[in-house]
């Protein structure tokens, strides 16, 4: 069986029909104990699992995923990949998350197509242009790339924007990173599940965490739908679902769930090689290498766990997308679909102990926590694997909320609130 | 689209609505000395039910503030109650 992607192993697999690829993870029954079991089989994880396994040498690693690996937001979301926040601190979570990214197709011998084809933030006023430039500052002094785009430069990067005079939200310029843009999503689920899985982890997919085996206060592992397993410390993962772990688990979360909705457009010849986003339509949009315009918004404004949109959210990102670049309104919709998102109240993540023993969270990413998959994966990986946090995770312990040092990233994170 | 009920005016567009908040919730005693983690408990943490649920929404164009009784994975709303004192 065939595991490595080379030229010459794809030349040769080529000639043979395709036959001798070996699958890319095992399906095996769960053993019943782990040093470590992470709950949730999304990005962040699937990456968790690989640096525990690579970083931090643990040998005996689960991962649990309820449906399929990828199904939650991991494989709903609209790919961008960025670090233009405002805060120091966001500023080295996410840009660690980018540089990660850049290497992340060869280290793990899996392409996950990280397209670094830059991302515009686009300012419709000069009052706005004023708040770009001191956004474009804050991100150069925290370490991360950023320019300050004039219209002209807007407009050949591009063109298919709406650049009249009478618009009714004009275009004066764009915050600019070169270094964002996008990557497939499902490469990056299955990319490090590959990878985790060549270094002993067990990935046990359909199988649902039920509650956690507590005694004495502390959490020695969980129930699942396949049984018991022991664990030595937890791990959970689990975007929108995180309050419902958190009550078998016995700790609180300030977390509220919410629908987040992408549509996909019909693939028309190439219109737009780069992302934009407009805080004043709350739209944004990118197009696939098959075509396909990518598009995304806010957050409907009524908590849910039903995984479907609902209608004024969808006119709303629509129009804004049309007021964007009226040259796309007729282009069909193929697709269209939501995912339940984790938002929490200063929209930064909340990475560190869960306040029952032996259970650490790794939530509240929001509509934001694709380009965090390398950088939370890592960070939640030498939480689990030493007890105590790196330091770049640090101010995102959830004891910043009863010490009032929040992060308050709702113009960083770009969807409205 | 979604309606919902408004005690004052009846069905009404979704988008009329705000969500202000889990009800049920108890806010410390603010004249006693109370403990930050206390403080932040309650003005952060919630449950976030996913099935039944009750939350206090406003309605805009009236400003009824009431308690809605729905089910968050259905979306079914099994009633709504204002919390206008005079009322009971
Ligand atoms: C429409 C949309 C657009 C988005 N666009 C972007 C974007 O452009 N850029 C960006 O950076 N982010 C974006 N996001 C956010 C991003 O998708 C998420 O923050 C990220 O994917 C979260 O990854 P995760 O691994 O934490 O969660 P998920 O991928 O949701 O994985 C959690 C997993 O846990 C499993 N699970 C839940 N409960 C249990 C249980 N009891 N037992 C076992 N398993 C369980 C679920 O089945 C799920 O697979 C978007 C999100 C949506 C919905
Ligand atoms: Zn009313």
């Amino acid at each position: 069986m065939t595991r490595s992607y080379s030229a010459f192993n794809i030349l040769r697999e080529g000639l043979r029909g395709h036959k001798g690829w070996a699958p890319l993870w095992r399906s095996p029954d769960p053993k019943p104990e782990y040093d470590v079991v992470i709950i949730g089989g999304g990005g962040h994880g699937l990456a968790t699992a690989y640096y525990l396994a690579k970083n931090h040498k643990i040998s005996r690693i689960a991962v649990i995923e309820k449906g399929w690996l990828g199904g939650g937001n991991t494989g709903r979301n609209t790919t961008v990949i960025r670090s233009n926040y405002f805060y120091p601190e966001s500023t080295r979570l996410y840009d660690l998350s980018v540089r990660l990214y850049e290497k992340l197709s060869r280290e793990i011998n899996y392409n996950v197509m990280f397209s670094q084809r830059g991302m515009m933030v686009l300012s419709h006023s000069e009052a706005e242009m004023e708040i770009a430039a001191r956004t474009v500052n804050a991100m150069r002094l925290g370490g991360a790339d950023a320019e300050l785009l004039e219209v002209k430069d807007v407009r050949k990067k591009a063109p298919i924007l709406n650049f009249r005079e009478d618009a009714r939200y004009p275009i004066h310029g764009a915050i600019w990173q070169g270094r964002g843009g996008t990557g497939r999503h499902d490469a990056v689920a299955w990319g490090y599940a590959r990878a985790a899985d060549g270094l002993g982890v067990d990935i046990i997919q359909n199988c649902e965490v039920t509650g956690f085996l507590v005694e004495g206060g502390r959490c020695k592992g969980v129930e699942t739908t396949k049984g018991k397993i022991s664990a030595g410390r937890t791990g959970v993962a689990v975007a929108g679902h995180s309050s419902v772990l958190a009550e078998m688990g016995g700790y609180k979360l300030p977390i509220h769930s919410y629908a987040l909705q992408a549509f996909v457009t019909e693939a028309i010849k190439p219109v737009m090689d780069t992302v934009a986003f407009s805080p004043m339509t709350g739209s944004y949009f990118s197009q696939s290498d098959k075509g396909g315009l990518v598009i995304g918004g806010g957050l409907d404004r009524v908590p849910s766990y039903g995984q479907r949109g609902n209608t004024p959210m969808q006119d709303t990102v629509l129009s804004g997308i049309v007021e964007m670049a009226p040259a796309l309104a007729k282009v069909k919709l193929l697709r269209h679909w939501a995912g339940i998102v984790d938002v929490s109240p200063d929209s930064s993540p909340l990475i560190g102990p869960s306040g029952t023993e032996g259970i650490f969270i790794n939530c509240g990413w929001g509509t934001g926590g694709f380009k965090a998959i390398p950088a939370g994966g890592y960070l939640f990986a030498h939480l689990l694997a030493t007890g105590s946090h790196h330091d770049i995770s640090r101010p995102f312990d959830p004891s910043r909320f009863p010490a009032g040092r929040l992060l308050d990233e709702a113009a960083g994170s770009g969807i409205a609130h | 689209m979604q309606r919902f009920p408004c005690p004052f005016c009846g069905p009404r567009d979704e988008r009329e609505f705000h969500f202000a908040g889990e009800a049920d919730k108890d806010r410390p005693d603010t004249t006693q000395d109370i403990s930050d983690e206390a403080w932040a408990d309650y003005l952060f943490n919630c449950k976030n039910s996913c099935g039944p649920t009750r939350e206090i929404w406003v309605h805009f164009p009236c400003q009824e503030y009431f308690i809605m009784e729905r089910d968050t994975v259905t979306m079914s709303v099994a009633g709504t109650t204002s919390v206008r004192k005079d009322l009971t």
